[in-house]
């Protein structure tokens, strides 16, 4: 994406292969540009305030995780 | 903690009452019974090592993997994970429905959710991998022993198979653990399919130096015959641990992934799935995962160029050739010596297996001499067998 000249805008990379296939997608959509295209699908992401958070393993499996750690003699 | 590849980390292991529902479903699924390095690679998806794989690529994945190292969603991945059958198997499966993967012992390992079933072309999928069609290659061997067709799904593991390793078999979750416990921000992996000699010792303490722990990490997978045999390479590994490894700064864990012999494709393979593990560099040395002469020396090295930094987001670290030199009077790498190759210790590994298979041990300054002795060892009861 390029940014021009207004430094209200950050330039951002993305995979050229990523690129290409938003291009392909946006033919004869309205979209002008990759760029319209991707910022209207980052606005109605941040719009809804928060994302998934990442499953993490919980307490209970960690402390089996350790008790694994050390029986085999990795940590203390 | 570096993020696993993909951004989460994969867990297809199915316990408690899914596990007992999945089994009892099982029963009256069709069956389909796989090989040992489908089922490694079965254990390896639903354990996360394999991540952000959640089961075998269906047609879309496979055709982006081998014509462009991406997945179809573009993220790195170079080596197509896939469940082949025949045609006449083939026919009998709908996707859409489940079926039961059996494994040799003819219990249920997993279900498979089928997405997809495709035909491929052996040759393309050779050529682009393996960079050949020769049928000598051990990767491309197995390519043309495939079934006809392949069965694309997400997978979900009810039976985890017996570990002749398990002591030293830690999965990603696991070891991610460990380095939090440890302290650790950065850690290296090496990989190896060998015993480790003094010319990998010291690429491993050449990248120790400049992170906060090693992980000596040996691949325990399916390897070619003419390898040497697992269980004699980990008490290799033990001994030199053991006696010329820092206890605090080094974790000897091994990782049960099949050896494609895929070069430089492999290469980037190794390094995205030691990222799974938690490691922030990766030691690339001269013809990884090469086998022959298919692959040019630093091909491996080369391959990094074609992604972009973040795209793998795993650091690697190029070595050259290493080896001991008596003008140096230590180890050295032909970026760092100036003297003459005839000053450097350096046995082929042909020359190396004639030694000790006649109970010489090599120079000390090739090998340690405990590394010998236990190669000496383990290769004379081999004969005996």
């Amino acid at each position: 994406m390029n940014s021009g000249d207004n430094k209200d805008k950050v330039t951002i990379k993305i995979p050229r292969r990523l690129y290409e296939e938003v291009k392909t997608l946006i033919a004869d959509t309205g979209f002008s540009s990759a760029t319209e295209f991707i910022v209207y699908v980052l606005r109605d992401i941040v719009a809804g305030g928060k994302l998934q958070k990442q499953e993490s393993v919980d307490s209970e499996e960690m402390e089996l995780i350790r008790k694994r750690l050390r029986a085999l003699g990795y940590i203390k | 903690m570096i993020k696993p590849h993909g951004g989460k980390l994969i867990n297809r292991v199915l316990e408690g009452a899914a596990k007992e529902a999945a089994i009892e479903r099982g029963k009256s699924l069709p069956k389909i019974s796989i090989g040992q390095d489908t089922l490694t690679d079965l254990e390896n998806i639903a354990q996360g090592v394999f991540s952000p794989l959640e089961g075998f690529m269906n047609q879309a994945d496979f055709r982006s993997v081998v014509d462009h190292m991406r997945l179809a969603n573009g993220l790195a991945w170079t080596i197509p994970i896939t469940l082949d059958v025949s045609r006449k198997m083939a026919d009998q499966l709908k996707p859409g429905s489940e079926v039961a993967l059996m494994d040799p012992a003819g219990d249920m390992a997993a279900i498979l959710y089928l997405e997809d079933k495709y035909t491929f072309d052996r040759e393309e999928m050779a050529r682009q991998v393996f960079k050949t069609t020769d049928d000598k290659h051990p990767g491309v061997k197995k390519v043309y022993e495939m079934g006809d067709v392949l069965l694309g799904g997400r997978i979900d593991l009810v039976k985890e198979q017996p570990d002749p390793y398990a002591r030293y078999n830690l999965s990603p979750q696991e070891t991610r653990t460990l380095f939090k416990e440890k302290g650790w921000d950065t850690v290296v992996a090496f990989q190896t399919r060998n015993p480790v000699h003094r010319a990998h010792e010291y690429l491993q303490k050449c990248a120790l130096e400049v992170v906060d722990g090693l992980l000596l990490h040996p691949l325990v997978g399916g390897t070619k015959s003419d390898d040497i045999p697992t269980d004699i390479r980990i008490k290799c590994y033990e001994v030199i641990v053991k006696n010329y490894y820092h206890p605090q700064r080094t974790v000897f864990s091994v990782m049960p992934v099949n050896m494609r012999y895929a070069g430089p494709r492999e290469a980037i393979f190794h390094a995205l799935l030691r990222k799974n593990y938690g490691c922030t560099h990766f030691i690339v040395g001269r013809d990884h995962a090469g086998v022959g002469n298919y692959y040019g020396t630093y091909d491996a090295h080369y391959i990094f160029r074609e992604f972009e930094p973040q795209e793998l987001a795993i650091t690697p670290f190029f070595f050259e050739h290493a080896f001991y030199c008596r003008q140096c009077g230590g180890m050295a790498s032909s970026k760092t010596c100036p003297h003459n190759s005839a000053e450097h210790v350096f046995l082929s590994g042909t020359k190396v297996r004639e030694m000790l298979s006649r109970g010489e041990i090599p120079p000390k300054e090739f090998t340690r001499q405990e590394v010998a002795e236990v190669l000496i060892e383990g290769l004379r009861q081999r004969q005996q067998q």
